[in-house]
């Protein structure tokens, strides 16, 4: 075999080894993308084929309920970045981070009676967190303006979310 | 004082990191026999000086100097002394310290071991690291200082994250930043053959030792913190596909290809263009896997310690590091000519074959990670890719790698038949044949094709031990002095492979695992997996910075007890945060697992796992990075070996 040849199987394999991995990459782009949508644009963003998504944003103050459905422990409460909010249903243990007031993130997709079903929810390990979805829905929709200065320690995110959760409704 | 004399000590370091950088590369260029002689006791100098900086931290920090805000923000005088020590390195300031400090490790080691290279290419190596540990000393002087004080001083300090009062924590960065930083020293040894314009195979028997001991400490690392998320975040699963793992699998795949590039270059003097790209690449990816995960512009679930405002300094370093050395990349690999020549099917081709996979997978991984920030700078589109993502890309790349791993070590150097390889290797097919179609009967069938590909990866070692000590061909005996004379290194290599089968079968018994959650009441049980979890009780607990709140649960089967889980929520009186301590019984091949959630009308919420092959997975990793332990034990990496190799060549030349 000619060194041109030898050559030649090599830039062959390296061909095949990343245009399968550019053919696996976008096909499974197309399938598994999970998109980010904030509460306020659920209502025209939210994907209805029952396809999962995530959503965030703060969870409204004094809306958490417990409750236990077929002996598993599940959660109903609702997220909101201000400019709207969702019913969230969730079944399972929720993150010890979960809290009032706390920004979360959840994976799920919305049923037909307009709540969204989370498969999980997700809150920050670190305390001083807030999700970045979260801040830019929180950005967006007027709640929390950057150049004031640093988002506000989770601490204080109780009291700011229980304003907009009365002014929401 | 003590704080004062680390910041001093820090400010040295980075004045040493200058002269290091600038008189042995200046040297070696000129040819200066006195400059490049001074490049050992710089490496030295800096060691010492970010030893003492480190020390300095560590002793603040023991002693609850609350004046240091870093000690302020992170420590409390409650905390165990073994958290005061490990929590240096648990918050932005300290961990890039820590980078450093681990830089200067690096630094002194190739002064210290690398007396047998050649004076001007040991100059340039430690002028390299110089360089790099230049930048980012100033970054930690400049931009996260560490040694800066708080004043008033608070009476006690807030706290360091409950989450890394962890035994597991604690060890896990040192590990993985030992690994990340490791390939500075390929990194260097590839630059300063750029300056040098030469490659030989005595530079890839120099360059081997170092890769593997930093592959062996990322791959330890990786696998640490994999274990930690497992126990500790108590949502009993052990790999998330988060932006910070994937940061350190990246150069681990980039690494591992590597490793191996660097065997064809020793032993055939092929691929020399390739393995530099390769080291700077690893190397960059370290960087990047460090810096872009801290700079906070990748969106993680689990990172600690970022700051977002220091991001820009830290863009422009990796920008200075990454670009320069490609640049360098660009204009000096012609020179670079490699002579050895392969045919395709040949341990080469082998070796190359696992290249290309490996890199195609980490630009799969990277593609993945990468995309969701670009889709929202350029589409203004919040998406997020995760696990079922890296799970359909990554899997159908490593099914190859897979095969070849076990096929590759049987081929010889240069030409090679498949034929006479596959039939050394029939009854490792056969076993992972037989492993494949029984895991088919109780699992789906990608873990199945994965339960059979661990099983071909092991046994294909275990072939390739039987083949090289010629057993059954030759007398008993013969067999037992060939096995006593096998290299190390080809121990290391064939423990390693076995190892990845075992951790490949630890992932795929992960689909076999079953959970479920229940509200349960004191004294009534829940049936999983044939296992009957009965709780005991509920009752308080102490703990020196904590309360806790404790389950005790019964496990039996069939009536025969088997352990008492204990697991707990912490919560923690000074950052006011809980923590779930799962609890554990593992008998070596699975683990039961208990999660202790909420508690509400007298009954209590468990999370209950039976996890199947779940210790497989470290322990293969544990396997593995002994293979590479094994391997830098070997005569050849250790002997003076590359003195007469370099000798022959300059006979030769």
């Amino acid at each position: 075999m000619t060194r041109k040849k030898r050559r030649l199987v090599v830039l062959l394999a390296c061909g095949v080894a990343l245009g399968s991995a550019a053919a696996l990459t976008l096909s499974a782009f197309s399938d598994t993308m999970t998109f980010f949508v904030a509460p306020s644009e659920i209502a025209t963003k939210a994907p209805r084929n029952g396809r999962e998504f995530r959503m965030g944003g703060l969870v409204e103050a004094g809306s958490l309920v417990r409750a236990t459905t077929d002996g598993k422990p599940s959660a109903r409460f609702r997220v909101g970045d201000g400019g709207g909010s969702v019913d969230v249903t969730y079944v399972g243990i929720l993150p010890d981070l979960f809290r009032e007031g706390q920004g979360i993130v959840a994976l799920g997709a919305m049923q037909k009676d307009g709540t969204f079903r989370a498969s999980e929810v997700l809150a920050k390990h670190d305390e001083t967190y807030m999700p970045k979805d979260v801040a830019d829905a929180l950005k967006k929709s007027g709640r929390w303006n950057p150049s004031e200065g640093p988002p506000p320690p989770a601490a204080t995110w109780n009291t700011l979310a229980a304003s907009p959760a009365k002014e929401g409704g | 004082m003590i704080p004062e004399l680390g910041h001093f000590a820090l400010a040295l370091a980075v004045a040493i990191a200058v002269g290091q950088a600038a008189l042995p590369l200046w040297g070696a260029y000129r040819r200066d026999a006195r400059l490049i002689a001074a490049a050992p006791a710089l490496a030295i100098g800096q060691f010492i000086a970010l030893a003492t900086a480190f020390g300095c931290l560590i002793w603040s920090s023991v002693t609850d100097d609350f004046s240091v805000r870093n000690i302020a923000e992170n420590s409390h005088s409650l905390k165990p002394l073994l958290y005061k020590i490990t929590g240096v390195w648990g918050d932005h300031e300290g961990s890039i310290l820590l980078w450093c400090f681990i830089l200067a490790i690096c630094g002194a080691a190739v002064a210290t071991f690398g007396r047998n290279l050649p004076s001007s290419l040991r100059a340039r190596v430690i002028g390299v690291l110089g360089a790099t540990a230049c930048g980012f000393e100033l970054f930690a002087l400049l931009a996260s200082n560490p040694f800066l004080r708080l004043w008033p001083p608070p009476i006690d300090g807030r706290d360091m994250n409950p989450l890394l009062q962890d035994p597991g924590l604690a060890f896990h960065p040192p590990i993985l930043y030992i690994g990340y930083v490791g390939f500075a020293v390929p990194f260097a040894f590839a630059v300063a053959a750029l300056l040098e314009g030469r490659i030989d195979a005595a530079w890839g028997r120099w360059v081997r030792p170092w890769t593997l001991g930093a592959w062996c400490c990322l791959t330890g690392g990786i696998a640490l913190g994999s274990w930690w998320s497992y126990y500790i975040l108590g949502w009993g699963g052990f790999w998330f596909w988060d932006p910070v793992e994937n940061a350190s699998l990246l150069p681990w795949l980039t690494g591992t290809a590597l490793l191996h590039s660097a065997i064809v270059v020793e032993k055939r003097e092929a691929l020399k263009t390739w393995t530099v790209l390769l080291a700077i690449g690893t190397f960059s990816l370290s960087l990047s896997g460090t810096f872009l995960v801290r700079s906070g512009i990748l969106n993680s679930v689990h990172s600690f310690a970022n700051d977002p405002t220091r991001g820009v300094f830290i863009l422009g370093l990796l920008a200075l590091v990454i670009g320069g050395s490609l640049l360098l990349f660009a204009f000096r690999a012609p020179v670079l000519a490699s002579s050895g020549l392969f045919a395709p099917i040949s341990r080469e081709g082998a070796l190359v074959l696992n290249n290309i996979l490996l890199c195609s997978i980490a630009a799969v991984v990277i593609t993945g990670t990468m995309y969701p920030l670009f889709a929202d700078l350029l589409f203004g589109q919040k998406i997020s890719v995760g696990a079922p993502f890296f799970n359909a890309t990554v899997l159908p790349l490593a099914v190859p790698v897979f095969g070849a791993m076990s096929i590759g070590p049987v081929l010889s150097w240069k030409r090679a038949a498949l034929g006479p390889a596959l039939i050394r290797l029939w009854w490792a097919a056969l076993a992972a044949l037989a492993v494949g179609l029984i895991a088919s009967l109780r699992a789906r069938a990608l873990p199945a094709l994965c339960f059979g590909a661990s099983a071909w990866m092991i046994f294909g070692a275990l072939a390739e031990l039987v083949e090289r000590i010629r057993l059954f061909r030759v007398p008993f005996r013969g067999s037992i002095a060939r096995l006593a004379g096998l290299p190390r290194a080809t121990y290391g290599a064939m423990l390693a492979h076995a190892g990845l089968g075992v951790t490949i079968a630890g992932i795929a018994g992960m689909s076999l695992a079953a959970d479920t959650i229940s509200l349960v009441k004191p004294g009534d049980a829940v049936q999983l997996a044939g296992y009957e979890f009965r709780l005991l009780d509920l009752r308080d607990g102490l703990g020196s910075n904590y309360t806790s709140r404790i389950a005790d649960v019964r496990v039996s089967r069939d009536g025969r007890e088997i352990a008492t889980l204990s697991p707990s929520r912490r919560t923690f009186t000074t950052q006011t945060m809980t923590t779930t301590e799962a609890a554990i019984h593992t008998n070596g091949i699975r683990d039961l697992y208990v999660v202790l959630g909420d508690e509400r009308d007298g009954a209590a919420v468990l999370r209950l796992h039976d996890n199947t092959f779940a210790p497989w997975i470290w322990f293969g990793a544990l396997i593995m990075a002994a293979g590479g332990g094994l391997s830098l034990l070997d005569r050849r990496l250790r002997i003076g070996a590359p003195v007469r190799a370099s000798r022959v060549l300059a006979a030769a030349e």
